[in-house]
């Protein structure tokens, strides 16, 4: 496949570093979250016969402030604004819908347009002052004439007060009524009507907190049995929970771990197998997890070990300690799946990024920068030398910038266009066809 | 011997195994009287071990100077730390960290770790070498001031066993080991306390020296380009502007947080 930069980079005014990034179910809609709070939704233009070469490019649809920084006053700890999570529900009239979290307060927002108002009011005159009543003589019915198109973004719900601990994941149930959200060591179940209660459905937290070994890190529902969801842990193990057991999920259905390499074994080996993310395919036969070196494919059905194991960055694994001084090893990855679960991406260090083909077993390593990104220009793959002997075009690992990592990455439902942020760009890239 | 020197310069050597360099298990182990000398300054396994130990702690307690530290990440370093202080309890190694009063600091520690991120499996692909005896050797190279009651008990050691028990006829280890541990949960327990003033509390008798650990520590941190451990180097400058005081007391810092964490 040859990746296209479609659009360029898109870059606002005041960027900010993107910390999520996800299409909406029909890929007509890209939402990006960042760090002070705002989320940003980008449309996908209109293929018009007039401008064939404009397929379909994203542009800047709303933008609008979700989460704003508070202050915990029993712990005097700030609360940050920093967007962890945007969720889209699918979507049911002509307004959209999303779920966007912070570490502590999931909240609801209904997008629309408007693109006509009312004139000739009554009461009021056009510019909104009331009229005195007694001095109306006729009356006449208000009509709607068009407007410049508005996009208005509106917090519909705010689920708040439900989480001691950082919030990492939020999933939209299958049933599109629940949805859920966890932290460190609670998952909540929430319903998208009643704001004043959640579900407690998984609690992981020992009563001894001096005892505490292992955090969640991730967790999303099954895409279409709405009574399973899985949730991953910082010890690289993978639960499946069945909701219909019991009210608490503690106990779960299927256990998936992969047992340790003996001989690979190591001070850093933990903290490299725990697991930043966690997705189902769309098929919902797989999962596929992240850990700091590695992609997994597994399948439902065999919980000892993975179906299929991708090594990311594997020149890293002899650099663990300086990437543990300088806490790189925390760096949590994001995965996703294409449409068709054929292909799955994940981000990696010096903004490069890895495409793994399932069938082919091929892989690619693009980067996402604006030096390399010209419009309509392929990408041209890159590679990390790890040897001595160091290729023209290949760069050493000891050149790589770990300040520049790509940790959210979003692929299209179903056409291959990709989303990639780069600490405070976007990229989006298309497919070359035609 | 000029050794502590060449720590700080050595530049991460990640495939190559030096000869005779300490190993974990102590079997089949071979003199290495000779090849000590030799050695160009890669720090032992102990030595490095020590050094991931240390910023370990480091890294906690940076965390809990933090807004709101990210449970994550303070769980894996804490069970990194409780790894390490396990293979040093089986060791032994534990309690001689513990009793030495060298005056090197705490700082000259943090030298390349290179060695710890290569598989047991890669290391077993080089040569053994001698248990306790050359544990003892590392200790003489390494010291840089008179540690003479320590090294007294150690060099009269034959085997691990004698120097086990020796070392705990100095003091309680159970106590010591018990301290840490204690010392390791209440840190830890202190990420979910609701009472940010007890975090104060713990550092308030704390020697302000150890914040310039910090701020060189966030510095680095900050850097995040693949500084080699030769990054490691920025610690070395640092400490020796410190007066000779300081470095004593920054080798004892750990200790003294220790008996401060528990008393408190």
């Amino acid at each position: 496949m040859g990746c296209a930069p479609s659009g360029a980079v898109l870059q606002d005014p005041a960027p900010d570093i993107i910390s999520t990034v996800e299409f909406n179910h029909t890929g007509e809609l890209l939402a990006t979250g960042d760090k002070g709070g705002r989320v940003v939704i980008f449309q996908r233009e209109q293929e018009s016969k007039q401008q064939p070469q404009r397929r379909g490019e994203y542009n800047v649809y709303s933008t609008f402030q979700s989460h704003e920084p508070e202050f915990d006053y029993l712990k005097s700890l700030e609360i940050e604004e920093k967007i962890n999570k945007i969720r889209w529900l699918p979507q049911h009239n002509a307004a959209y819908f999303l779920l966007s979290t912070n570490d502590k307060t999931v909240k609801l927002w209904k997008v629309s347009e408007r693109d006509k108002r009312p004139e000739g009011y009554n009461l009021k005159d056009e510019d909104g002052r009331l009229r005195d009543p007694s001095m109306i003589t006729t009356l006449r019915v208000p009509v709607l004439r068009p407007m410049d198109l508005m996009v208005e973004a509106t917090p519909r719900r705010v689920f708040a007060n439900a989480h001691t601990y950082h919030i990492n994941s939020i999933s939209v149930n299958s049933d599109y009524e629940t949805y859920m959200s966890a932290d460190d060591l609670r998952i909540n179940l929430w319903n998208f009507e009643i704001t004043n209660q959640s579900f407690n459905i998984v609690d992981i937290k020992p009563a001894n907190m001096e005892e505490l070994t292992e955090v969640i890190t991730a967790a999303e529902f099954h895409p279409h049995h709405c009574n399973a969801f899985v949730y991953s842990s910082s010890k690289g193990t993978i639960r499946l929970c069945d909701m219909r057991a019991a009210a608490l999920c503690d106990r779960h259905a299927k256990f998936f771990e992969e047992p340790e390499d003996p001989s690979n074994r190591s001070f850093f080996s933990e903290i490299i197998s725990s697991i930043s993310d966690v997705k189902f395919s769309h098929s919902g036969r797989y999962i596929m997890t992240r850990d700091y070196l590695t992609v997994k494919v597994w399948d439902l059905n065999m919980e000892n070990r993975p179906m299929e194991t991708y090594q990311v960055h594997d020149y890293l694994r002899s650099k663990l300690c300086s990437l543990y001084e300088n806490d790189c090893i925390f760096d949590k990855f994001e995965c996703v799946w294409n449409g068709s679960d054929s292909v799955i991406m994940t981000g990696s260090y010096n903004n490069f990024f890895r495409m793994f083909d399932r069938n082919t077993k091929r892989d690619v390593t693009l980067e996402a920068s604006r030096e390399n990104s010209k419009p309509r220009a392929v990408l041209k793959p890159r590679k990390v030398c790890v040897g001595g002997k160091r290729r023209k075009d290949e760069i050493s690992v000891d050149s790589l910038d770990f300040s520049k990592k790509i940790l959210h990455t979003a692929w299209h439902p179903s056409e291959n266009i990709i989303a990639v942020a780069a600490t405070n760009n976007l990229y989006i890239f298309q497919d070359k066809v035609n | 011997m000029g050794e502590e020197e060449g720590l700080h310069q050595t530049p991460l050597l990640d495939t190559m195994f030096v000869r005779g360099l300490k190993r974990k298990c102590f079997d089949g182990e071979e003199d290495i009287e000779g090849t000590l000398a030799g050695i160009k300054a890669i720090p032992s396994y102990n030595l490095q071990r020590q050094s991931l130990l240390d910023m370990s702690l480091v890294k906690l307690q940076l965390c809990h100077m933090l807004v709101e530290p990210n449970l994550c990440r303070s769980v894996l370093i804490a069970n990194t730390v409780r790894q390490i202080q396990e293979e040093m309890t089986q060791d032994g190694t534990w309690q001689m960290i513990n009793t030495q009063s060298t005056g090197q600091t705490s700082l000259d520690r943090l030298v390349s770790t290179d060695i710890l991120c290569r598989s047991s499996r890669e290391q077993a692909e080089g040569k053994q070498v001698p248990g306790y005896s050359s544990f003892n050797k590392d200790f003489e190279d390494d010291q840089t001031q008179d540690s003479s009651e320590t090294m007294s008990t150690s060099s009269s050691v034959q085997t691990p066993r004698n120097l086990q028990s020796n070392v705990w006829e100095m003091e309680n280890p159970q106590e010591s080991r018990g301290n840490f541990q204690k010392s390791l949960d209440q840190i830890f327990e202190t990420l979910e306390n609701k009472n940010p003033n007890s975090v104060e509390d713990l550092f308030s008798e704390v020697d302000n020296s150890y914040y310039d650990l910090d701020t060189m520590l966030t510095g680095m941190m900050s850097n995040t380009k693949m500084g080699h451990c030769d990054g490691l180097e920025t610690f070395s400058s640092p400490t020796t502007a410190t007066s000779n005081s300081n470095c004593k007391s920054d080798l004892n810092e750990l200790d003294h947080i220790v008996e401060i964490l528990v008393e408190s």
